[in-house]
């Protein structure tokens, strides 16, 4: 509770409300039910609640009561090249409410090289001061050095950290090594917190950049072409692989293709514990913008991984996400004016890479998966809340109605349709990949530590009023399995006596030596030289020891002790 | 240069060559079997047919009615690659016996230099020694140890003038042999260029190294550290990147030792996928599995201690062999390489120094035939199949071997499918003490080999002459992995999009590359008016930039917005 300081003291513009004739809805089932709230949490679940007086009533007849969304992939302050993205925490968290979503969990981006610590203090900092809704931190790990470690100790016990993000693709800037993220992971696991990737293989992305920009392909084309779905692939079959290895819970972000998200399913059907997050865009649209004749439409997808170019992919995540094979929708908020993409106008590696989605992607989900038959209420509370506050150890004070639960609640419609637009939305930048795009599904009403932030269409945010929400280390939802394996794992050596019988001797030179036999070392103690025709490997050595488990017959000439009884190594020749 | 002059002196036929009529054989290749009489003259075959009108004192060979098949082709040996100085312990001479014995006629043998020298001067010191010691015809890979700009030119002379047309890259063995993708990405698209095929030995060295250093510290030093510290995952992953590495260069594949399900199942996809790739599983994880790492007995562990190891997954053969029988997988290689208990035994402290090699040279055949053929998982041509004629595809030596036709040199085995061996070192050509096959019994022998037109084996009993094996040159590009990549090449160019030069507000980027403190005022762009600083300046007062053909939705009222003049297609100039 401590980490919270000030902000923990209950809010005094925070309303009694009473939320009647709604159905409320959790991840594991649906029933009506009244909500009464209080001091940011909710008191009181049931019908004829007895309340005080002078109460506020909000009327949720006919909709449905969810747990309010939380967007765990936001970058509001991740600078690009210099450049601070369009909308900040500020805007960010007023659109994340404006669209059902009441808790955000954004990326800290140190300099490479750069203190964890002074990267995160400085982010809360500004968060605190804007953050219109509550929110907490994931950190990235830019560049793994050894004397991290007690940074991200102190990270996760005192400052209420548990999930890290290790890049594998932007090479010579933020990418880690096999070798690194091996050792990220054993530590992130002993520490009992969450390995995040953004899983592509930067290498290759690399090399293809350059053979791309040699043949003259200059245009945000070039990001996708070079961004193959393969390359994403790759990374997260090597990112699950390394983890399984660490035996460290994996979190891949940006789930935006086909064959990554079945290499995500695949491996959870062995056991892994991996989650996969598809976001806003790859769940809401697809990769052909990319072609577009429009500089600054083309520009406005460019993300990593980029979308994919196969127009059938959001139907299959949103498929994928149904069934629980993936998790988690997250929004990978990340936005840059038109302006500031033109930074790459004459060379697509410059552009700044995010697309918006934090506003839209509760409604993306509700029209194309639920709407669509796919995918239950239920479910569409887990994956865009339930299961998010599982896995980073919010629950059950976030993604669950419930008493004793904080009061961030949700009315949505689900009858009727809204049309996103650049137009209208809640953030500054000029362009909305949805343009146009109608969705079924939208929030009526949103409650934000029981203070009502949306009604109808009036949108009432104050600035600075999101707190910060640690998060303690090894949540349940991830950790019982890896616990459990930690115990299980221990490899054991064979007990087998010492190996006593010949051992050729290594020549301590290293220059290669003609490999004619006659120029070979010094022979073993015991050997018996043979004939320069034959091979001089044809060896003479006594049969190195006894052989408990091998009754067949032996060569002649090879001498051999007999076992006694139950002896079980090998270590006297005769 | 002319194919032919590759094979210098080799080429005159020997003195030695017989006249050889086989009689009364059931001719198996790889696509149809049928009854046949074979005439071989000079090394070659001349007429295969029935009543076929011979010179008189020809020797005839009475095939009984028994298989008469291509000769095996070994495409993974390591003959002369020394571990510390010391050489293996089954030569060039002592392996190819090895190999006729089990009724394999060709091998393709792994030069490995070490990282530094040069590719070519190793390469001429295999061949020396080859040619002074080779029973059989054979050919060479030449390992990569190494990338650098100066392997190229080396690279660029093995192709056009010595007949290498396969190179071997490793993804494990850290900070030795070890390539990162970025030099797999160059040199696959070197070698792609000269047409070549790349060989990958597929591991994640990166992830073994941790995790040997693990094992060490927790005190398993013996030969089960070996497999504990390389699990089929590990494999499974660098097959899983080196195939997305090649079809991005759009480069054929071919992945050495295949010795786990996971990893078979992983190139498998990768073909349904269209991934020009191929997988060559070995004798031994064909044959047995991992759990002898396990073994009491320490010289039996380290004996089955190779790179991938066996997996010890019992159930893997079976698996291996079934793919194989479907085509998932092509070639059946032996990846022998030979130690002494002794020459093991100097890792007999670390498991990390035990010189990695099993046998297989001469049991490889027997195997598929036992576990795959005679189970009825695999018909006898596919048999031929994996076990020479796909081989000679790949590596272009397709149909001079690999094939019983006139023309085709003759490398012909007569096979008893029947007939049971019981394997032994007691027995056995190599100079092994061990074999880590030991007392399997196994279905399906040679029971007369012919190598270069001359009986070499024959009841039982080898008669090979050192020296006598040729140096078989082979040529870029071969058809059959070369074909689908050609056309590839020509057909997916990549396009740019035509777009006019976008012309709008362009964000001036602050030329201090340092970490800049996100408050607003410290960054503005010429075209802005500067906001109130509470308010983010990304609220940006930049103009909307240019018009939008494929967008007629309303935009806010403080965008300027041209109206697109009727077709215009970029985006060129603003309000």
């Amino acid at each position: 509770m401590s980490f919270q300081g000030k902000k923990n003291i209950p809010r005094l513009t925070s309303d009694k409300l009473i939320i009647k004739g709604g159905k409320i809805v959790n991840d594991d089932q649906s029933f009506y039910a009244d909500i009464y709230i209080e001091d940011g949490t909710i008191k009181q679940i049931g019908e004829n609640l007895i309340v005080p007086s002078g109460v506020k009533t909000v009327d949720a007849y006919g909709h449905i009561v969810i747990p309010g969304g939380i967007d765990v992939n936001t970058s509001l302050q991740a600078p690009h090249m210099g450049m601070s993205p369009a909308d900040d925490f500020y805007h960010g968290t007023r659109a994340a409410l404006a669209g059902g979503t009441t808790m955000i969990i954004d990326h800290v981006v140190p300099e490479p090289g750069a203190s964890l610590l002074a990267a995160f203090d400085q982010w809360r900092d500004t968060a605190d001061k804007r953050s219109c809704c509550d929110y907490s931190l994931h950190i990235d790990i830019t560049r793994w050095h050894e004397g991290m470690f007690e940074e991200l100790e102190t990270l996760v016990k005192d400052h209420g950290v548990n999930s890290f993000l290790v890049y594998m693709a932007y090479k010579d800037k933020y990418q880690s090594s096999d070798s690194q993220m091996y050792e990220i992971f054993s530590i992130l696991r002993d520490l009992g917190a969450i390995a995040q990737v953004h899983a592509e293989n930067g290498d290759i992305i690399d090399e293809e950049q350059k053979k791309l920009l040699d043949l003259g392909i200059t245009g945000p084309e070039g990001h996708v072409l070079s961004h193959s779905e393969e390359v994403e692939t790759e990374a997260v079959y090597r990112a699950i692989t390394i983890a399984k290895q660490a035996n460290c819970p994996l979190y891949v972000t940006k789930v935006m293709s086909k064959p990554a998200a079945d290499v995500v399913a695949k491996a959870r059907k062995k056991g892994m514990v991996v989650y996969g997050e598809p976001i806003t865009a790859s769940l809401g649209t697809d990769g052909s913008h990319y072609w577009s004749k429009n500089w600054a439409k083309a520009a406005a997808f460019v993300m990593s991984p980029p979308l994919s170019p196969d127009p059938a992919t959001p139907d299959y995540l949103n498929s994928m996400l149904s069934c629980g094979d993936l998790q988690v929708t997250a929004s990978a908020h990340c936005t840059f004016s038109t302006a500031q993409k033109a930074v790459g106008k004459d060379n697509f590696t410059f552009i700044p890479e995010g697309t918006n989605g934090i506003e839209e992607r509760m409604s993306i989900v509700w029209d194309k998966a639920v709407a669509t038959g796919k995918m239950d209420e239920n479910e569409f509370v887990a994956v865009t809340s339930t299961n998010a506050a599982k896995i980073f150890n919010l629950y059950p004070r976030k993604g669950r109605i419930a008493v004793g639960s904080d009061a961030d609640l949700v009315i949505w419609n689900t009858k009727e349709t809204k049309t996103f637009s650049a137009k209208s939305h809640n953030l500054t930048v000029e362009m909305n990949i949805f343009e146009g795009m109608e969705c079924r599904g939208f929030p009526v009403v949103v409650i934000s530590q029981g203070r009502i932030i949306l009604e109808g269409e009036k949108l009432d945010v104050m600035e600075g009023s999101g707190r910060f929400v640690p998060r303690k280390a090894f949540p349940d939802y991830v950790y019982k399995r890896i616990k459990a394996r930690s115990r299980m794992a221990e490899a054991r050596g064979v007990p087998r006596g010492n190996y006593d019988g010949p051992v050729h001797d290594v020549i301590s030179m290293t220059k290669s030596v003609p490999p004619t036999p006659t120029t070979r070392g010094p022979s073993c103690p015991g050997k018996t030289t043979a004939g320069p025709a034959r091979n001089l490997h044809q060896s003479g050595f006594t049969l190195s020891g006894t052989q408990m488990d091998d009754h067949i017959p032996r060569r002649t000439a090879q001498r051999i002790v007999a076992p006694p009884g139950g002896r079980s190594n090998i270590t006297s020749l005769s | 240069m002319s194919g032919a002059s590759f094979q210098g002196t080799r080429s005159i036929p020997h003195l030695t060559s017989e006249r050889l009529l086989i009689k009364g054989g059931r001719v198996v290749n790889d696509d149809q079997s049928f009854y046949a009489d074979v005439y071989v003259e000079d090394g070659v075959i001349k007429q295969v047919g029935e009543n076929l009108v011979v010179p008189g004192g020809v020797r005839v060979v009475e095939a009984e009615g028994r298989m008469v098949i291509p000769g095996g082709i070994d495409t993974n040996t390591c003959l002369n690659k020394a571990y510390l100085d010391s050489p293996p312990v089954d030569d060039f001479y002592q392996g190819t016996k090895a190999a006729l014995a089990g009724g394999t006629t060709m091998i393709i043998d792994h030069v490995t230099p070490q990282p530094g020298t040069s590719l070519l001067q190793v390469f001429e010191q295999w061949q020396e020694v080859a040619d002074r010691k080779c029973c059989c015809d054979y050919s060479l890979h030449v390992d990569i140890p190494q990338w650098d700009e100066g392997v190229k030119d080396e690279l660029e002379v093995l192709v056009q003038e010595k007949g290498i047309n396969s190179f071997q890259v490793y993804m494990a063995y850290k900070d030795l042999f070890q390539m990162t993708d970025t030099q797999l990405y160059e040199a696959f698209s070197f070698l792609s260029n000269l047409g070549a095929v790349v060989l990958v030995h597929a591991e994640n060295g990166d992830l073994i190294a941790q995790e040997q250093k693990k094992i060490l510290e927790m005190g398993i030093t013996g030969p089960e550290g070996h497999p504990l510290s390389r699990p089929e995952e590990l494999e499974a992953e660098a097959v899983f990147r080196a195939i997305t590495i090649g079809n991005r260069v759009n480069c054929p594949v071919y992945i050495t030792r295949v010795m786990s399900k996971s990893a078979a199942d992983t190139l498998t996809q990768a073909r349904r996928k269209g991934c020009v790739v191929f997988g060559e599983p070995l004798t031994a994880s064909l044959a047995t599995d991992g759990s002898h790492y396990w073994n009491r007995n320490w010289a039996k562990a380290a004996a089955c201690v190779t790179s991938p190891p066996l997996s010890p997954d019992p159930t893997t053969p079976q698996h291996l062999h079934t793919l194989l029988a479907c085509g998932d997988l092509q070639v059946v290689g032996s990846g022998h390489c030979a130690y002494s208990t002794a020459q093991k035994a100097i890792g007999k402290d670390n498991f990390t120094l035990i010189p990695e090699g099993t046998n297989g040279l001469e049991e490889r055949m027997g195997f598929v035939w036992d576990r795959a053929a005679a189970l009825g998982k695999m018909d006898e041509n596919q048999f031929v199949a994996v076990t020479s004629t796909n081989a000679a595809k790949i590596f272009n030596l397709y149909p001079r071997k690999g094939r019983i036709a006139v023309g085709s040199d003759a490398d012909i085995v007569i096979w008893d499918p029947d007939r049971i061996k019981t394997i032994t070192a007691k027995l056995q050509q190599s100079a092994l003490e061990y074999n880590i096959f030991e007392g399997m019994e196994c279905r399906g022998v040679p029971v007369l080999v012919v190598s270069q037109g001359r009986v070499v084996y024959e009841d039982d009993k080898l008669n090979v002459q050192q020296g006598t094996g040729r140096f078989i040159p082979r040529k870029p590009f071969p058809d059959h992995a070369y074909q689908r990549i050609n056309t590839r090449n020509k057909v997916i160019g990549r396009q740019a999009v035509s777009r006019g030069v976008y012309d709008g507000p362009v964000y001036d980027v602050p030329s201090t590359p340092k970490y800049i403190t996100p408050a607003p005022s410290a960054k503005t762009s010429p075209t802005t008016q500067q906001p109130p600083p509470i308010r983010n300046l990304h609220q940006s007062n930049f103009s909307l930039s240019g018009a939008q053909v494929d967008d007629n939705v309303p935009r806010r009222s403080g965008h300027r917005i041209i109206a697109p003049p009727g077709g215009r297609s970029n985006i060129t100039s603003l309000g």
